[in-house]
């Protein structure tokens, strides 16, 4: 079984679901946890990981040597991301629309291309609180996300019950985070913005065939349009977190809710009850997930 | 003397589109001879200022007026040798007008936010 956490924007309580359902669950399911939100990992604060390996992810970056170079355009016809552009005199690289694939290498007539490992950002693995954790961190500057996902998902146990903490929004990073999994658990607001949010994220998910299941937080704080949207759609609203002072104090220290509100506990592990039951439409149940072992979807 | 122009249609009563990369035409002009050549613009999912650079280097204009750059668009076209005029308002028309009277800001590094990726 794999649970992806994701949200059309961030600060909507993404991190807090996934962590509190990893903690409520790792006493009586093999969880591995996977924070994949990699421009701004959190889920660390809550879990508190011992982290015990590094590894670099690389993408190969083409290097041009100028005085080789004909000037003859082959590459930059070739990118299909504009990363390499012949301009006046100069070959341009650019790094941040660059996905290594090679192909401009391919077709320089002349060899003119080398390619040089470009540090992407680090996976760090550990264990938190017993179970696997792993995340990755982009480094400062860099716009390529998705190689460290999928970076992230190639170390998944196929016999773990995955709790996968989606980089908020609707993009590549997003798409690859959500790609593959049996369910995702789409954090929202009850607020104009937060439905707005919603949408795309439920566009997202449908996209990739992947069975949504809708969790309100702050609820209290909005109106009915999301829980409106939901009934139109026949999207199950499968859990909502109040709009609680002390809720928000406890995150705002880093405390997990499920550690020091027992019915917090309670409530995340019927949660998952209630969606392996399939209680939740269509929302394949354990005897999928311990049939036939999650493929990876193809992507970049 | 070419001018490129970013532009939200083609003619010089269109008004200035204020994002380079993302323009929905290109507008050549040589106000000497009165020259004007509109190139409509189709920005791709990635690198839509390095696409936009090249036309304007393909096209032979050492002059660009728009709204803001974005830092991809801007390296493309300093390797290009062009000029870059930003905050430019209003037609095409008016730009031009405010580029030839000198009120137009040189841009000294991008202006806009890269939508790279
Ligand atoms: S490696 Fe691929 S993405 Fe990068 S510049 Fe070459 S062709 Fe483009
Ligand atoms: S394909 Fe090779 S020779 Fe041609 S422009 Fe690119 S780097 Fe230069």
């Amino acid at each position: 079984m794999k649970i992806t956490v994701a949200s059309g924007k961030g600060g909507t309580g993404k991190t807090t679901v996934a962590t509190n359902l990893a903690l409520a669950l790792a006493d009586d399911h093999p969880v591995q946890f996977l924070d994949c939100d990699v421009e701004e990992p959190n889920a660390h604060i809550f879990l508190k990981p011992q982290i015990g390996q590094r590894k670099s992810v690389e993408k190969l970056l083409p290097k041009v040597d100028e005085h080789l170079c004909t000037r003859c355009g082959n590459c930059a016809e070739a990118c299909e991301f504009n990363a390499i552009a012949v301009i006046g005199k100069k070959v341009l690289v650019y790094n941040d629309l660059c996905h290594g694939c090679g192909l401009c290498k391919l077709v320089c007539p002349v060899g003119a291309i080398s390619e040089i490992p470009h540090e992407l950002g680090v996976i760090e693995s550990g264990t938190a609180r017993g179970f696997p954790f792993s995340h990755g961190l982009l480094n400062i500057g860099e716009a390529m996300a998705t190689p460290l996902i999928h970076e992230l998902k190639a170390g998944i146990d196929p016999e773990a019950l995955i709790i996968l903490d989606a980089p908020p929004g609707t993009g590549c990073p997003t798409i690859a985070a959500i790609q593959g999994a049996d369910l995702a658990l789409l954090v929202t607001e009850p607020t104009p913005f937060g439905l707005h949010d919603l949408r795309a994220a439920v566009g997202v998910a449908r996209s990739l065939g992947v069975p949504i299941g809708v969790i309100i937080n702050r609820d209290g704080i909005g109106d009915d349009r999301v829980e409106r949207y939901c009934e139109e759609e026949g999207i199950p609203i499968v859990l909502k977190i109040p709009f609680d002072r002390e809720i928000a104090q406890f995150y705002s220290r880093g405390v997990s809710l499920v550690d020091v509100l027992p019915e917090w506990r309670e409530r995340f592990i019927s949660l998952y009850g209630m969606l392996t039951a399939g209680l939740v439409s269509d929302i394949p149940g354990e005897r999928r997930a311990q049939n036939a072992p999650l493929q990876e979807g193809g992507g970049k | 003397m070419r001018l490129c122009i970013t532009a939200k249609g083609p003619s010089l009563g269109d008004d200035i589109d204020l994002s380079f990369g993302r323009a929905a035409y290109f507008l050549f002009h040589d106000p000497k001879t009165g020259e004007l050549h509109a190139i409509p613009n189709s920005p791709g999912a990635h690198g839509a200022g390095v696409q936009a650079a090249r036309i304007v280097a393909e096209n032979g204009a050492k002059t660009v007026i728009t709204g803001s750059v974005g830092p991809n668009a801007y390296r493309g076209l300093v390797a290009a040798g062009a000029e870059i005029y930003v905050g430019a308002e209003g037609t095409v028309a008016d730009a031009i007008a405010a580029y030839k009277e000198g009120k137009l800001p040189r841009a000294d590094g991008p202006s806009g936010r890269g939508h790279g990726r």
